[in-house]
């Protein structure tokens, strides 16, 4: 057999060319990532769930496709899942306690797309529970390690799909995205994380939390990788009525080596003391690369961009109130017994199966929408929203294309550090939350490490549904650099 | 933050015992205690937009603007019932089984 790293180090498009070339089978991939998963995943614990024999089972028909000619675009990659997406007959928990045990009866619409490409569901990625955090701390499973520092966290909340693709344990990874869950994870474990424009992607499938912010998006090797899953995923389903139906354009396509005519802004609020030095000189250093590559640099103002985080927790925690009150103890998942009446079965049911994040969060949003409190918090947060929405406006009609930022004010820090203040986290998503409140797309691409050695991730903001100028962007300053090609000491973990 | 009764407001803030009763989740005491002093922070912080001048903006709650999407109403193929009721806490092979609700 080959050794390990020949396989499992490729990304998604070489896995594609030596699937055609024949000089691999998927039902190699499969063995290679699940052994690689064995090997590693004890230390790391992306995965929070694998089926080795549906994998298997899957590559298997993938491999029979391939030899009777057939086509697919994923024909025999494999992928792993974030367990918030709903993949038939696989569990689907959120990393709660509330759902253990859960089987989805059914494919959420980007997982349906993927497999009719012939893509293979490898296994289920570990999360902050409900996609309720940014470290992947908030885990009924116990948190993710990230592969190349395990004392620190991966970011979050989809710090499993990160994790699991920056060790090798996958191809490539879908996480979910409401305050920056893919690109935050992307950024802190050194891959590249695409959030799509709102609407860009199906949420059929995608366990709610904040129905208006949530999007689904790819955690990948490279930008092309991201492209090509995002031309597979997205486009109009009438199982979400908010999926867009605007034209999908040809990602792949649009990548190109240069970004000459391009106006790029940096917005001056993304620059702020409290930034971690280290971080912003990579920040600093691939905006010249970019504009090398022929950008013309511009410097804009969001002047609403303080305001981004108090307006998000509030939004996305009344938009949570909502959706969770779903999980009661009656149609699915735990159940407390003993409960004198219903009253008392849901109180407890919940008091047994949600974290102490997710209670939290649920009382804040239940606070801001209650009686007398709703004009206060609620409304007003959308209306500063529109307000947030229209910055972006204003400098995508005419002063730039896109924006270059930081995903994250500094690099991934200590397991714990932040766990026992939440407000403290909040305020970690000051970079990223913006772009859910406006419904515009944003990408994450690595650019660089900090003396210590952990990466740091470059955030490309484009207007809603230019995920071409963003990959673009992306593709260009990828191609002008190798962090996305450096890989953590995955031989200390074996 | 004034607001009418105040009966979810405690030592102006949140009376977190009060609203985690609204969102039908009971607390141990320990939380209770902790969540208080976590929440009183949070809102303190949240209250940042009350400073905000919004003008005559309307509210976004999307978004995209917001519109209506119609389709035709076609019955179409409903989940396996099997696969459903396994998930649920209690069923009779037919339904969920729940408490009963009406004394």
């Amino acid at each position: 057999m080959k050794p390990m790293t020949e396989l499992t180090g490729n990304n998604l498009q070489e896995c594609l060319a030596l699937l055609e070339a024949g000089r691999c089978s998927s039902v190699e991939l499969v063995q290679q990532l699940t052994a690689a998963i064995r090997a590693r995943d004890g230390k790391i614990a992306a995965f929070t769930a694998l089926d080795v024999e549906y994998a298997l089972a899957q590559a298997r028909q993938a491999d029979e496709a391939r030899r009777s000619g057939k086509q697919g675009e994923l024909l025999g990659v494999p992928l792993a899942i974030k367990d918030v997406i709903n993949v038939a007959g696989q569990p689907c928990t959120c990393a709660s306690k509330i759902l253990a045990g859960y089987i989805s009866p059914y494919d959420a619409t980007a997982v349906a797309r993927l497999r009719e490409q012939g893509a293979v569901f490898l296994g289920r990625t570990n999360m902050d529970e409900f996609a309720m955090g940014s470290s992947t701390e908030n885990s009924a499973y116990g948190p993710t390690r990230n592969p190349w520092n395990t004392d620190r966290v991966p970011g979050g909340s989809s710090g499993g799909s990160a994790a699991a693709v920056a060790a090798d344990e996958t191809i490539a990874a879908l996480g979910s995205d409401t305050g920056g869950s893919v690109r935050q994870p992307a950024s802190f474990c050194g891959c590249v994380g695409l959030k799509p424009s709102y609407g860009r992607i199906s949420r059929y499938g995608l366990t709610a939390f904040a129905s208006s912010l949530d999007q689904i998006g790819p955690l990948t090797k490279s930008v092309r990788d991201s492209a090509l899953l995002l031309r597979v995923m997205a486009g109009r389903d009438r199982m979400d009525s908010t999926s867009a139906d605007a034209p999908v354009p040809d990602y792949t396509a649009a990548l190109g080596n240069d970004l000459h005519g391009m106006r790029i802004g940096l917005p001056k609020e993304y620059f702020i003391s409290g930034m971690d030095a280290d971080v912003e000189k990579c920040i600093q250093a691939a905006v010249k690369q970019c504009e090398k590559l022929g950008a013309a640099i511009v410097d804009v103002s969001l002047p609403m961009t303080p305001h981004a985080v108090a307006v998000y927790y509030i939004i996305a925690c009344a938009e949570a109130s909502a959706n969770l009150a779903r999980f009661d103890g009656v149609r699915y998942g735990l159940r407390t017994s003993g409960a004198a009446d219903p009253f008392e079965m849901y109180c407890r049911t919940r008091e047994e199966g949600f974290g102490p994040e997710v209670k939290r969060r649920i009382i804040l949003g239940t606070y801001v929408l209650s009686s007398g409190y709703y004009d206060a918090y609620y409304i007003r947060a959308q209306k500063v929203r529109a307000l947030i929405r229209r910055d972006f406006e204003v400098v995508f009609d005419g002063r730039c294309e896109a924006l270059l930022a930081p995903v994250a004010p500094t690099a991934a820090y200590r397991l714990g550090e932040r766990i026992d203040n939440p407000l403290q986290m909040y305020l970690g998503d000051i970079f990223t939350i913006p772009a859910n409140l406006a419904g515009i797309c944003a990408l994450s691409v690595p650019c660089g490490f900090t003396p210590s050695g952990l990466p740091v991730g470059l955030q490309v903001l484009g207007p809603a549904f230019r995920e071409d100028t963003v990959l673009r962007i992306g593709h260009a300053y990828e191609q002008a650099s190798d962090w996305h090609r450096r890989r953590p000491h995955l031989e200390s973990f074996s | 933050m004034a607001g009418p009764a105040d009966n979810n407001t405690k030592s102006g803030g949140i009376d977190v015992e009060y609203v985690a009763r609204l969102a039908r989740i009971s607390l141990s005491e320990n939380e209770r205690i902790l969540f208080q002093g976590q929440l009183e922070s949070i809102v303190g912080y949240v209250n940042d937009i009350a400073g905000v001048d919004v003008g005559s903006v309307p509210p976004a709650a999307l978004a995209p603007p917001a519109r209506n999407v119609l389709r035709p109403d076609l019955p179409g193929p409903g989940l396996d019932r099997e696969a459903v009721l396994k998930n649920a806490p209690a069923n009779d092979g037919q339904a969920i089984l729940v408490p009963k609700i009406v004394q």
